[in-house]
């Protein structure tokens, strides 16, 4: 149970042409880690692979140790890897409250799963407010604290994050970093974090893999990254 | 008026069938996007399994217990054996594979049955009782709107109030979301088939003994008017099969009374294309704007 993360020589692509090219590295338990990288450098590819819906062409990933090669999606939420997709992954026609509970369904039972809910809800106030509210009367920002909110509530080992701040206000987005830091130390959890805003990641961020055209270009602690303006210009674009 | 009220109340009862097999087509719409043809078929297969029991036991309880079991039975099976490996990229492979169904599983009915009808009986007399005079619902009637409300006021329980009906709904409405949550899926989908050729299997066996007589066809027509009444209220919609089936069921017997028998179908077809004309996503359908 302790939410080591490793991609070893990690292969993926999509019909036979790889988009990931041998990567690896590695996530210690408790680590926040970002994940950086241009549109189209295999960021959101690497996480579809971690999930399970696709298949690699060649090597592999391990949670504490174990292959994840044969596990099926569902499975590996229930190993404890909870994700939070890019965009709107909430589910539109289900209410507040009931994407919290699907989330929280093979975690918790009774009781438990009363208590899990209600404690994201102290986490989210305005989630609290609107917990009847269907998924598509959500604002921008209120989804994004749900579908963030639901892969909590099932208190997984490693949480993954896809661009969480695309098309958030600045003030929304720091909100949500901070939420995101300081529930990955209480529950001790690691995080993969996917993002193109490169300073929001690295201000809460413990290391920074840098991915470019499916390669990993550099991997160091997220002081020294955002501090490399040579390596800011040449693969993040600023 | 008494005329009215009579044809008002059987059309009710006849409505509540139609809503019940057209809840079992949007449970499946719902479930897997498919729009399962060979379902009157499946139904009927379930309806000769409880004629067969009950012919054994002599008892209708135990037949009809049968029936919607082997109904759920043969879901599993069809799902399983045929519909999940269908090619999902175009519906119109599962529309075939459903369409041969019909055909075998009615020739299966004809080889071991015979093409005749069936004597099979119903559990309650099916005079009407006189309430003030006027004719009104037999006691079969009574039965059947009771057993077909009752079943879909559990179904909504199920879907509303459950664990396992927010993970159908779930998968129904974002199966990779669901998935990524710890759902499992694919086992959702063969639930959903279950259920709804259990639903199915049941509005045959309750419409069969008054209505159609039991032969390797009976279900055909019961299926077409489903259907309609499924497209009308949205194949989405369960609410939509309740009324659209109520309104099916109430048209039918208005214009059997008033206009004959075999004006019937051709009214059930015109309410078909006035509805598709004037909102063709079904009077209840469910907003185009999917952003999950």
């Amino acid at each position: 149970m302790n939410g080591a993360l490793s991609f070893h020589d990690l292969t993926v692509g999509y019909g036979g042409e790889p988009v990931l090219h041998e990567v690896s590295f590695a996530l210690e338990p408790g680590e926040i880690v970002a994940l950086l990288g241009a549109n189209g450098a295999g960021k959101t590819t690497l996480l579809r692979a971690l999930a399970g819906f696709v298949r690699p062409l060649g090597g592999g990933i391990r949670l504490d140790g174990d292959d994840l090669a044969r596990l099926s999606p569902e499975d590996r939420a229930r190993r404890g890897i909870a994700q939070v997709p890019e965009g709107r992954s909430v589910v539109a026609e289900l209410t507040v409250d009931e994407n919290l509970r699907l989330g929280a369904l093979w975690r918790h039972r009774g009781r438990a799963r009363e208590t899990a809910i209600a404690q994201i809800y102290d986490l989210f106030e305005p989630l609290a407010r609107r917990r009847s509210a269907d998924g598509h009367q959500l604002s921008g920002g209120e989804r994004q604290m749900l579908a963030l909110g639901r892969a909590l509530v099932s208190r997984p080992r490693v949480l993954t994050l896809d661009e969480p701040s695309l098309g958030l206000a600045p003030l929304v987005v720091a909100q949500l970093m901070a939420t995101l830091r300081d529930a990955a130390a209480r529950d001790d959890m690691t995080v993969l974090l996917a993002e193109q805003n490169i300073t929001s990641a690295l201000s809460i961020a413990d290391r920074g893999v840098v991915l470019d055209l499916g390669r990993v270009v550099a991997d160091a602690a997220a002081s020294t990254l955002a501090d490399d303006t040579a390596l800011r210009h040449a693969y993040l674009g600023f | 008026m008494d005329r009215l009220a009579f044809l008002l109340a059987t059309g009710l009862a006849r409505g509540a069938i139609f809503a019940l097999f057209a809840l079992s087509l949007v449970l499946i719409w719902r479930a897997a996007r498919i729009i399962n043809f060979a379902q009157g078929a499946m139904a009927l297969v379930a309806t000769y399994l409880a004629f067969a029991v009950t012919g054994l036991t002599g008892s209708y309880a135990a037949g009809l217990a049968a029936g919607v079991l082997g109904g759920a039975a043969m879901g599993f099976a069809v799902e399983r054996g045929l519909m999940r490996h269908a090619p999902h990229r175009s519906p119109l492979a599962g529309i075939i594979i459903a369409i041969g169904l019909v055909m075998v599983l009615q020739s299966l009915l004809g080889i071991f049955f015979g093409p005749q009808y069936r004597p099979m009986a119903a559990p309650f007399d099916e005079a009407p009782i006189f309430i003030g005079g006027v004719p009104l619902l037999s006691p079969y009637d009574l039965f059947v709107l009771v057993v077909a409300l009752a079943v879909m006021g559990l179904l909504a329980l199920l879907f509303t109030r459950t664990s396992l009906g927010l993970q159908l709904r779930a998968s129904a409405f974002a199966p990779e979301v669901s998935r990524l949550l710890g759902v499992r899926v694919d086992r959702m989908v063969t639930i959903g088939w279950m259920l709804s050729a259990a639903v199915a299997a049941l509005a045959a066996l309750l419409l069969i003994p008054t209505e159609l007589g039991l032969n390797p066809h009976s279900t055909d027509i019961l299926f077409v008017y489903a259907f309609t009444v499924a497209v009308v209220g949205g194949l989405d919609s369960p609410i939509g099969a309740l009324l659209g089936g109520l309104t099916v069921g109430v048209v039918m017997s208005l214009v059997t009374g008033y206009l004959g028998s075999t004006v019937a179908p051709i009214g059930v077809l015109v309410l078909l294309v006035v509805v598709l004309l004037v909102k063709p996503g079904g009077v209840f359908s469910m907003r185009q704007a999917r952003t999950a």
